[in-house]
């Protein structure tokens, strides 16, 4: 059951990947990256990360990019026009780069760790809110208040550039 | 079939996500399209961090993704006010038209 | 294999008894509201307007569905769809009732149980917000566009106060499961005061049915999508059964959101009074009003009811006696009794929503924003406050 879950999850995070470097309206690249963070949602859980998967979707998915999507909506961006031409022999070369890229990734990845490693719905139970909250409030403490206040930063710069007069 | 994933396997598909997201950010001319790849590439990171906090059966990588997840939303706030800026002064979202301070 | 196909019957029972309930809700909302303002409502099809729900349905699929030509399909035809499966899909962690046994299967009245069944009702409804979004943007029309982006910014500036009201009982019950949160709401103070969550946090509760009226889109929050305002907001462009899905929708979130109300504030299934006085609480609720229907039957107002009414009174007072049945069959008495608790409080929550359509008028758009931010969101957060104060002074 795990190894068909992780495909079909997989696959879709790629194929939205591809979609979103691909699509020319931002409203479709917007919607496929819901579908990138949906994705990895699912594959969060698998990993026993049950709190950041619901913080993935509520935060991320269900916030950050409805913002986006507001952006988007609001300053009525049209589609891209054609990009500029490349040569054939630059595409092909291109491809074939990128093969060997990721197959040398592959390798260097597989041969840090261990094959016999594999992942078991459930073998992690340490992603719990409870764990999460124990650490983040006493050990990670300092990173967590620092954090507040780059958000409150992040508030009253959103709203010193939003505003009427300019 | 064996019932397990390895776990180079997620590491894999962070990578490629990873690489797509910077696909994005090069090629890209829309600016709002460039920011998702961004974001794209911050979740392949996320990605990654859990996959080693199960590697290590620690909640720290748990805690790191929690506090990038707040960056990027951060990040995203302050971005897309800028490009609003951006957009009422250079009446443009295309990267190239915006180079009046070039040479 | 056992508990797939016990899930699977859960969920096929569920999804039947669900989809049911929202035609029916839709005529008990056009009831009521007809009756605060002095008129009948639906009464012709079928006694007292019963099958209107049914004819609507049929009217809604023989209906001609017009795609126009100037919207943009995929979004258009996807967004209903999503508002739809996202509205559906959060009832799969309500608990309806207890433990039950029933021909040797014990399991919870519940589909699934998860760990963080509070994140999974928040984070359905954050993405909710994506159906309204689109439907409003793929319609390509300024009216639809307007409406669109208005809805989506009230509802992702209500969930603010939404999830900090939420957050002030799962202080309290140190839990993020929806079963947990219930066990710990059973028991009485004083040998007869329900240990509801509502009683220490009623201004949470307050807070939280506010910000469920405006995340479901209800009056006094339903400016994006009035008739009489920017043409039917978002969905002025849909007809049948896309317009019937995001009808759907709505009284599939206000179904959710009073039964999280329920579940975190008012107890869940838990009765009103120590048990075994409780029990005779239905028997005498049902065959009060099947008097009350058998009566106003014999001398009726209008020649119709003479049959209409009485026949009314004797389901009811049918409902009593197999009410007092289940006193003697456990197995009975405990579904049953759960399901009028929890059933009973969803429905005077509903009746509240309903009943606040019927009298009040609607507020502006800066209006609402304006109260979101400067006067819910710092009540939530003050209600948390003192809601972490007092535990952390208490424990320990």
């Amino acid at each position: 059951m795990t190894p068909l879950i992780f495909f079909i999850f997989a696959g879709i995070a790629v194929f939205c990947g591809i979609n979103l470097v691909a699509q020319r309206h931002p409203i479709a690249s917007a919607l496929s990256l819901v579908g990138v963070m949906g994705s990895l949602a699912i594959l969060y859980l698998q990993l026993g990360g049950e709190f950041i998967a619901a913080a993935q979707v509520i935060v991320y998915a269900g916030a950050i990019m409805v913002l986006f999507v507001f952006v988007i909506m609001l300053l009525n961006a049209g589609a891209e026009g054609a990009a500029p031409r490349v040569s054939g022999i630059v595409r092909y070369l291109g491809l074939i780069l990128l093969a060997a890229f990721l197959g040398l990734i592959s390798f260097v990845i597989q041969s840090m760790l261990p094959r016999t490693e594999g992942v078991v719905f459930g073998a992690f139970q340490g992603g719990t809110a409870l764990e999460i909250g124990r650490k983040l409030f006493t050990v990670y403490l300092l990173p967590f208040e620092v954090t507040s206040v780059l958000i409150l930063i992040a508030i009253v710069g959103a709203i010193v550039l939003a505003r009427k007069e300019i | 079939m064996q019932n397990t994933v390895p776990v180079s396997w997620y590491l894999i598909l962070s990578a490629i996500l990873f690489g797509l997201g910077v696909a994005g950010f090069i090629f890209r001319r829309n600016i709002i399209t460039v920011f998702m790849s961004i974001e794209l590439m911050l979740n392949a990171v996320n990605l990654s961090f859990i996959a080693f906090s199960y590697t290590l059966k620690q909640v720290d990588g748990h805690i790191f993704s929690f506090f990038v997840m707040v960056v990027a939303a951060a990040e995203a706030a302050v971005g897309l006010a800028i490009i609003l800026t951006v957009f009422k002064n250079r009446d443009t979202l295309m990267i190239d038209e915006v180079s009046s301070m070039k040479y | 294999m056992n508990f797939l196909i016990i899930s699977l019957i859960k969920a096929a029972l569920i999804a039947f008894v669900l989809l049911t309930a929202l035609a029916y809700l839709q005529w008990i909302e056009r009831k009521v509201i007809a009756h605060i303002q002095l008129r009948v409502g639906p009464y012709r099809v079928g006694p007292h307007g019963l099958l209107q729900p049914l004819a609507d349905v049929v009217k809604l699929i023989t209906k001609e569905g017009v795609i126009p030509s100037h919207v943009n399909r995929l979004f258009y035809i996807m967004a209903p769809w999503l508002a739809v499966t996202l509205a559906l899909i959060s009832i799969a962690v309500i608990p309806f009732g207890p433990e039950i046994t029933v021909g040797g299967v014990t399991t919870w009245m519940q589909l699934t149980d998860l760990r963080i069944g509070v994140l999974f009702v928040l984070a359905v409804s954050s993405i909710g917000v994506y159906g309204v979004a689109l439907g409003g943007w793929a319609s390509n029309n300024k009216y639809s566009l307007l409406g669109g982006l208005r809805s989506s910014a009230q509802m992702i500036s209500y969930e603010l106060p939404l999830a900090l009201a939420v957050a002030a009982p799962l202080l309290l019950a140190n839990t993020l499961s929806f079963r947990e949160m219930v066990q710990y709401q059973s028991g009485y103070w004083l040998g007869f005061i329900p240990r509801w969550n509502a009683i220490p946090e009623i201004l949470g509760f307050i807070v939280f049915l506010i910000a469920g009226f405006a995340e479901t889109n209800r009056v006094p929050f339903d400016l994006p999508e009035a008739e009489n305002e920017l043409v039917a907001g978002f969905h002025t462009e849909y007809s049948s059964m896309k317009f019937a899905a995001f009808f759907m929708a709505e009284y599939a979130n206000m179904v959710t959101v009073t039964a999280v109300a329920t579940l975190l504030f008012l107890g869940g299934w838990t009765p009103l009074f120590p048990e075994p006085y409780s029990d005779f609480v239905p028997i005498i609720v049902f065959a009060l009003g099947g008097l009350i229907a058998i009566y106003h039957g014999l001398n009726p107002a209008r020649r119709k009811d003479k049959f209409t009414l009485p026949a009314a009174g004797l389901v009811f007072l049918g409902l009593a006696a197999l009410f007092g049945v289940s006193l003697f069959v456990p197995v009975l008495k405990a579904i049953l009794m759960a399901l009028f608790w929890f059933c009973g409080k969803i429905g005077i929550l509903l009746f509240i929503f309903i009943w606040v359509r019927g009298t009040s008028p609607r507020f502006r758009y800066d209006q609402l924003m304006r109260f979101a931010w400067t006067m819910l969101f710092p009540l939530s957060m003050v209600n948390l406050l003192i809601t972490g104060l007092i535990v952390a002074l208490t424990t320990k």
